[in-house]
């Protein structure tokens, strides 16, 4: 009897929802997977509109969910990869540090606007308070290491913030990420809310530091050349633009939550008369 | 039509009730405020500040040349650890000080606002000066307590903070700028306006007379040279500006790849949405607040106004009625309502937008006032019958200019309310309070007015949401911009 043929996984962009090849065809061999190596879309600057387009659709709806809603769903996001961690090309640490990053982050969705907000104590007979909203529209761009956390650690905070997210994978080691695109289909976060693309970050990023309709990048990719071309790009459209550093572990990741979350919420400030 | 154009004419005479200039004591010419001191510019030049209201001269002021800049930079970078270093209540009190020399000089300062930038002195009397002297009280008052405005972090300041202000609340940005960063242990270099640099001057006065140590404020008026200079140094740790989205870009784009923290307060295009519940004479009282106060120089003016079609010729023509009522004239009149346009260019730039929208085929009625003979001025005018891609209806006038659109239903007045790269602030008007709610959240604006307009408050954070900036200033979001999170 003869061994049984493994079947082997065909890696897919993660847009919308769904998982698609790229729409330029292309693709890159890598080292890693069961066959020794494996392929995975080179993802194009259209693919980058069709996310980003898939995240602004999802946007409303997403930002209008509860800040309870939305930590149950990151906490579920975090049940599902913790069932799927042997299934994720990464390293267990990796792995479980992202899981715990994530359990962080749910747990701050409805804690943001106590901290961040309030009533302001205006010297004239008017309700005002002040309140953070999402940004929009996050692109994410992953640093080469660690593969899963130094997405997670940037994914997280702007999930919890009540943003859409495209992000750009690690160039070095793209399956984690990939991977993850499998958990966030299980794990009730609906469809465009997270866009996952593998390809070239010299193509990619700029693509989406450039897009109008992109209103925050987060670049933690640590390249600096990179980092100056694409807040050149963010000022054509006055995008918000941050570079923290990668972060290696839990400690990292968490050691200041808030910068990372208060950097991707607008503060809006009502006023309502009180009396006549 | 005929019958309004006639009610307009109607001139409710007061008698003139000017704002005696007597007790202003102005320099014949100022320096720049530099390590504590005025001097002379040295590779700068001296200009004229004119009175848009008379086209004379208010003064004569230092414009900084690019080594002018560096010195101010060199200055604020020497005074920083210093500064740092006090303790917070120490801060605090110097600008407690600051505070209420503003407030004893308040009429002096109120009639100087009004001459160099042309407002009408029951504005700068009434929200400019005590505004301005309330930011420095609150922001003193935090010097001591900045770990609690930012959720407890133990935090320390970013260093030389460069400050770019505007034209149109020139004393009042000055201290939105000056006093957060200040309270928080960083230094400043500020660049007010080249139009309007004549009341950062006096407020140079003050500091001096407030015994801050030299070289924590720097105040180096100049032009767009100057700004592009400041924002260049190499040996600046922030960059603030308030200003047009143009040259906001312009900035973010000059620092690209050079870390530094960057708060910028821009340019908008801000609905106000009048629905068919609204207390009608209440809103049309707070659209003409909305887009004629300060002649409409004001960044989160009611410029598009939406009203709901069922109201829409009422709402039009009370608001006609009561734009013939305005007083347009000398802004040291008490009873002035619309002053001088800030300048020749600014009046240029509003005379163009306005053919424009004529040219594309809006509807024009501008009030059948008498403009005085000198100065720059424009009568308040109304659009009807625009489309939303006409420029009236997309890009900023910064003038008297209130262009009107209508819709339907709320879920139309949103969109159009939203469609826009522009995000600053919103107005609505409507008696039911759930509406007023669910409207104001689905708003991307920055400060949302329900049944009011244009209200300021040092304790409540304002600033803008897509192309209309990012970064907040006022209250405790105020802090965040000139802190970093100590590691």
């Amino acid at each position: 009897m003869s061994e049984r043929l493994p079947v082997r996984k065909t890696y897919k962009l993660f847009i919308g929802g769904s998982f698609v090849r790229s729409e330029s065809g292309r693709y890159d061999r890598i080292a890693g997977g069961a066959g020794g190596g494996v392929n995975i879309p080179r993802g194009s600057r259209k693919d980058v509109r069709d996310a980003v387009a898939a995240a602004r659709k999802a946007s409303g709806g997403w930002a209008a969910r509860t800040a309870y809603n939305r930590g149950q769903i990151l906490y579920r996001f975090a049940e599902a990869l913790e069932s799927r961690a042997a299934d994720i090309g990464a390293e267990r640490d990796d792995v479980e540090a992202s899981i715990d990053v994530l359990v962080h982050y749910a747990g701050w969705t409805d804690k943001l606007q106590p901290v961040l907000g309030g009533i302001n104590p205006v010297a004239a007979p008017f309700l005002s308070f002040s309140v953070p909203e999402p940004t929009g529209v996050v692109g994410i761009v992953a640093p080469d290491a660690p593969p899963l956390l130094g997405l997670v650690a940037e994914l997280a905070p702007a999930l919890a913030a009540g943003n859409t997210v495209i992000a750009v994978l690690s160039g070095e080691r793209p399956l984690p990420g990939l991977d993850l695109g499998e958990v966030l289909g299980i794990a009730d976060v609906p469809g465009g809310v997270v866009n996952l693309l593998s390809g070239r970050r010299d193509e990619l990023a700029p693509a989406l530091a450039g897009h109008h309709a992109v209103n925050a990048i987060v670049d933690a990719s640590g390249a600096a050349d990179l980092a100056a071309a694409i807040d050149k790009l963010a000022a054509e459209s006055v995008t918000r633009a941050r570079h923290p550093a990668p972060a290696t572990s839990y400690a990292e990741a968490t050691a200041d939550p808030l910068s990372r979350l208060e950097g991707l919420t607008e503060l809006k400030t009502a006023w309502h008369p009180v009396g006549a | 039509m005929a019958t309004q154009e006639q009610r307009t004419k109607i001139v409710w005479d007061y008698a003139p009730a000017p704002e005696s200039p007597e007790h202003v004591r102005l320099r014949d010419s100022y320096g720049l405020f530099i390590d504590g001191e005025f001097t002379g510019p040295s590779d700068g030049t001296r200009v004229e500040s004119i009175n848009p209201a008379t086209e004379e001269p208010v003064a004569e002021v230092a414009f900084a040349g690019p080594g002018d800049i560096r010195r101010a930079v060199q200055a604020a970078r020497a005074a920083q650890p210093g500064w740092a270093a006090l303790s917070g209540l120490e801060r605090g009190k110097y600008l407690f000080r600051v505070a209420r020399l503003m407030q004893e000089r308040a009429r002096e300062l109120a009639v100087v606002e009004s001459m160099d930038g042309g407002k009408p002195i029951r504005e700068s009397r009434d929200v400019d000066v005590p505004l301005a002297a309330a930011h420095f009280f609150h922001y003193a008052g935090w010097a001591d307590k900045l770990s609690y405005g930012m959720g407890g972090r133990a935090v320390e300041p970013l260093g030389v903070a460069a400050q770019i202000v505007p034209w149109n609340f020139p004393l009042l940005m000055a201290a939105w700028k000056l006093a957060p960063a200040l309270a928080c242990g960083n230094t400043a270099v500020l660049k007010p306006a080249e139009t309007t640099p004549v009341t950062a001057l006096l407020l140079a006065e003050i500091i001096q007379e407030a015994e801050l140590p030299p070289g924590v404020v720097q105040i180096v008026p100049g032009d767009g040279a100057a700004g592009s200079a400041l924002v260049r140094e190499p040996d600046i740790d922030k960059v603030a500006f308030t200003g047009s989205t143009a040259v906001g870009k312009d900035i973010q784009a000059a620092l690209a790849g050079r870390g530094i923290p960057l708060t910028l307060e821009l340019g908008g295009k801000s609905a106000n949405i009048v629905f068919e519940d609204a207390a009608l004479d209440q809103a049309v009282e707070g659209i003409v607040n909305g887009i004629f106060f300060n002649q409409g120089h004001v960044c989160c003016a009611g410029s598009r106004l939406l009203i709901q079609e069922s109201v829409a010729e009422t709402v039009i023509s009370k608001l006609w009625d009561r734009m013939g009522r305005l007083r347009l004239g000398d802004p040291l009149d008490k009873n002035t309502d619309v002053g001088a346009i800030n300048s020749r260019e600014q009046l240029d730039r509003i005379t163009a937008l306005v053919a424009s929208g004529e040219e594309e085929g809006a509807l024009r009625r501008s009030v059948a006032c008498e403009l005085p003979d000198r100065g720059y001025w424009f009568a308040p005018t109304l659009f009807t019958d625009v489309a939303p891609a006409h420029r009236i209806a997309a890009e900023e006038i910064f003038g008297p200019v209130v262009s009107v659109l209508t819709f339907r239903t709320q879920a139309e007045a949103i969109e159009k309310a939203n469609s826009t790269p522009y995000g600053l602030a919103a107005g609505i008007w409507t008696d039911k309070g759930s509406k007023a709610f669910e409207v104001a959240a689905a708003l991307q604006a920055g400060v949302v007015w329900q049944n009011t307009y244009n209200k300021f408050d040092p304790s409540a954070a304002f600033g803008g949401y897509k192309e209309s900036g990012f970064g907040r200033e006022g209250g405790m979001s105020g802090l965040r911009p000139y802190l970093r999170v100590a590691s």
